[in-house]
């Protein structure tokens, strides 16, 4: 028998007994690592669209406001309308757009097709100098201010894992899967432009 | 007059007292010694640094040591082997990255020059950034992955864990899908590096996904894997389970050596063929899910808006896509006479089948050689002998990979897509590229379809 067919042999017999050891549990074939307290897990928050994964608290869009001229006018504008940070509100209508000189305007109101996104990501990931640093009470406010300022929930929304999944976003049918690869028309039926580099680009 | 062996003497007397002020220096590649202790040393007393030995490599081109150029480095020993030492490229190199100019430097890119790579590999140090939250400082000791969600079997691994798994390597591009945003409705960048310079190819090594994920035992039902970041943006990307079950991997190596900070370091999410964004930097976290998560990324960023208003999602695989990288923007050819052309050629479905080059604006096109390795979801480097008559024309390439697909024309591109704006639809743009070549030899970004 040759030396791999034995190295095979052994490994598989040691998996076998971890099976037994392991009956109860799902096998592991190598079990290296260990399992992580629900704790552990619990620092994580990662909402789906239907809420789940969603944690406790709620907040107003007055205390949003509070939070938002704090920690977020600096960079994304009093008037929420842009600056270093994205511009979170307006461009209704501006999607449907064929002209290459005219860009879509695409925020939080014209193009985010889920509510529970703008929760998961203010948590996750602002304010840029200090991401994570908000709480859940402040995400939930900052989440009602915002979409209260786009005119999507009303001025006394409060806005919680129970009420956020139900806002119904303007964008929500907006999307469509993956279609490519694309099959082109033949090139002599395509737009034809010979343009060269402007003198003062850089 | 100083004799020869006196002049040897101090010579290797200076190489040696240069290599003591080098290993020194915390800026130097010979730094010998405790830089946190350096750190807090200089914070201390930050008034003294003044009187700390000043960097050798001051004004060595990034990442080089600038050391005595002899007249004849044939009549003089070089400078002595360091007992220890990390190598530096030569000081008459001067490629760099270049940083696209965006609002903060936190959320931005910047570009490997494309132009003065040879062969299919990026230099790890030149090696394209997208970061959304700067670039993560993680000690790998200290380091955990977790696995949950809907799997029998949570887990939590350290990179010592990952390590212990039976590994793989692959040569495979990344490519960011904003590669070439400037581009969809007039040419705006001067150079290769700004057109194209968000795609850079690595050996990745590391555990495939689907051993991890075996290990945790797929709950039934499971559909969407998140992979989430430890960066300060914490990004995170849904990947069908499928995609993340066939070929995905999770690397701690690049190049041969610990993947670089700014590549994920100590983790990445690999995605074979799939748009940069997803191949998750700093990988922390894997949930498992019967839904894709819709992420801020997936959503409202790496879409694809069309002009009737409605955009595409998850639109992962790069599409085929080459360009010349010489001669390309910027360059000036020295008159008539033979030029090797040569570019770069990759897909996300796999490997490239073909490259054909056009040196009259597409009116002809002729088979360009390629250059082995052709290995699937990979730099391929292909080259063309061209003999310039001297006459205005325009350079382009076309791939073709083993799918059949053809690189479209800009014009193609559009017609399926449109024109939602100046970017068009930002991302997934891999139409053929053009280069003028006017008479006096420039070479000029140009749109020509």
């Amino acid at each position: 028998m040759s030396t791999i067919t034995e190295i095979a042999l052994a490994v598989a017999a040691a998996a076998l007994a971890t099976h037994a050891v392991a009956a109860d549990m799902h096998a592991t074939a190598y079990d290296f690592g260990t399992r992580p307290s629900e704790a552990e897990l619990g620092h994580f928050v990662s909402p789906l669209p239907d809420g789940r994964g969603l944690p406790q608290g709620s907040g107003s869009v007055l205390e949003g406001k509070s939070v938002y001229q704090q920690q977020c006018a600096s960079c994304h504008g009093e008037k929420l309308q842009g600056g270093i940070g994205d511009r979170l509100i307006g461009g209704r209508g501006t999607l449907v757009n064929d002209d290459p000189t005219k860009a879509p305007v695409k925020t939080v109101e014209s193009y985010w097709p889920y509510a529970t996104t703008l929760f998961d990501y203010i948590k996750r990931a602002m304010p840029m100098a200090a991401p994570g640093s908000l709480a859940d009470n402040q995400v939930y406010a900052l989440t009602a201010y915002i979409l209260s300022q786009a005119n999507i929930v009303s001025d006394d929304a409060i806005m919680s894992a129970d009420t956020l999944p139900k806002v119904e976003m303007p964008n929500r049918d907006g999307f469509i899967p993956d279609h490519r690869p694309e099959h082109f028309p033949p090139v002599s039926r395509t737009p034809h432009q010979t343009l060269a580099i402007s003198p003062a680009a850089k | 007059m100083t004799r020869p062996v006196d002049d040897l003497d101090l010579r290797l007397a200076r190489e040696v007292r240069d290599l003591a002020v080098k290993q020194r220096d915390p800026a130097s590649p010979y730094f010998r010694g405790d830089r946190r202790r350096f750190m807090l040393q200089s914070v201390a007393a930050a008034g003294a640094l003044a009187a700390l030995p000043r960097p050798a490599s001051a004004q060595a081109p990034l990442g080089a040591t600038v050391h005595d150029v002899p007249p004849d480095a044939s009549k003089t020993p070089g400078y002595p082997l360091a007992d220890e030492s990390y190598g530096t490229r030569s000081q008459f190199e001067t490629e760099v990255r270049r940083r696209f100019k965006t609002a903060t430097p936190l959320s931005s890119w910047t570009m490997t020059p494309l132009e003065a790579g040879v062969g299919i590999v990026t230099p790890s140090g030149l090696h394209f950034e997208r970061s959304h939250g700067g670039t993560a400082v993680i000690d790998p000791a200290k380091h955990s992955l977790y696995v949950h969600g809907m799997v029998d079997e949570p887990r939590k691994y350290s990179m010592k864990d990952l390590r212990r798994f039976p590994s793989i390597s692959r040569m495979m591009f990344v490519e960011c899908s904003g590669n070439g945003l400037t581009e969809w409705s007039k040419p705006t960048m001067r150079t290769v590096q700004f057109t194209h310079g968000l795609t850079s190819t690595s050996e990745w090594t590391g555990v495939p996904l689907s051993t991890i994920l075996n290990e945790s035992g797929l709950a039934h039902g499971a559909k969407w894997l998140l992979a989430e970041g430890g960066d300060a943006a914490a990004m995170t990307r849904s990947i069908p389970i499928d995609k993340a079950m066939k070929d995905c991997f999770l690397a701690y190596g690049q190049n041969g050596e610990a993947i670089r900070p700014e590549q994920g370091y100590p983790l990445r999410l690999m995605v074979p063929g799939c748009e940069g964004n997803i191949n998750i930097k700093w990988l922390r976290r894997l949930e498992v899910s019967d839904a894709p998560f819709m992420t801020r990324e997936e959503t409202s960023k790496y879409t694809d808006l069309l002009p009737d208003g409605k955009a595409v999602q998850f639109s992962l695989v790069m599409e085929a896509k080459s360009v010349i990288t010489s001669p390309s923007g910027e360059m000036t050819l020295d008159g008539p006479g033979f030029y090797e052309i040569t570019g770069l050629a990759w897909s996300g479905r796999g490997a490239v089948r073909r490259v054909d080059v056009s040196t009259d604006g597409g009116r002809t096109w002729r088979r360009a050689a390629l250059q082995s390795p052709v290995l699937p979801i990979c730099h391929t480097r292909f080259r063309f002998a061209w003999k310039w008559d001297g006459d205005e024309t325009v350079l382009q390439s076309r791939c073709v990979d083993e799918t059949g697909y053809v690189q479209p024309t800009l014009g193609q591109l559009i017609a399926v897509r449109g024109l939602n704006g100046p970017l068009g639809s930002i991302y997934h743009l891999n139409a053929i590229q053009s280069w003028h070549v006017a008479r006096d030899g420039k070479v000029t970004n140009v749109h020509h379809y």
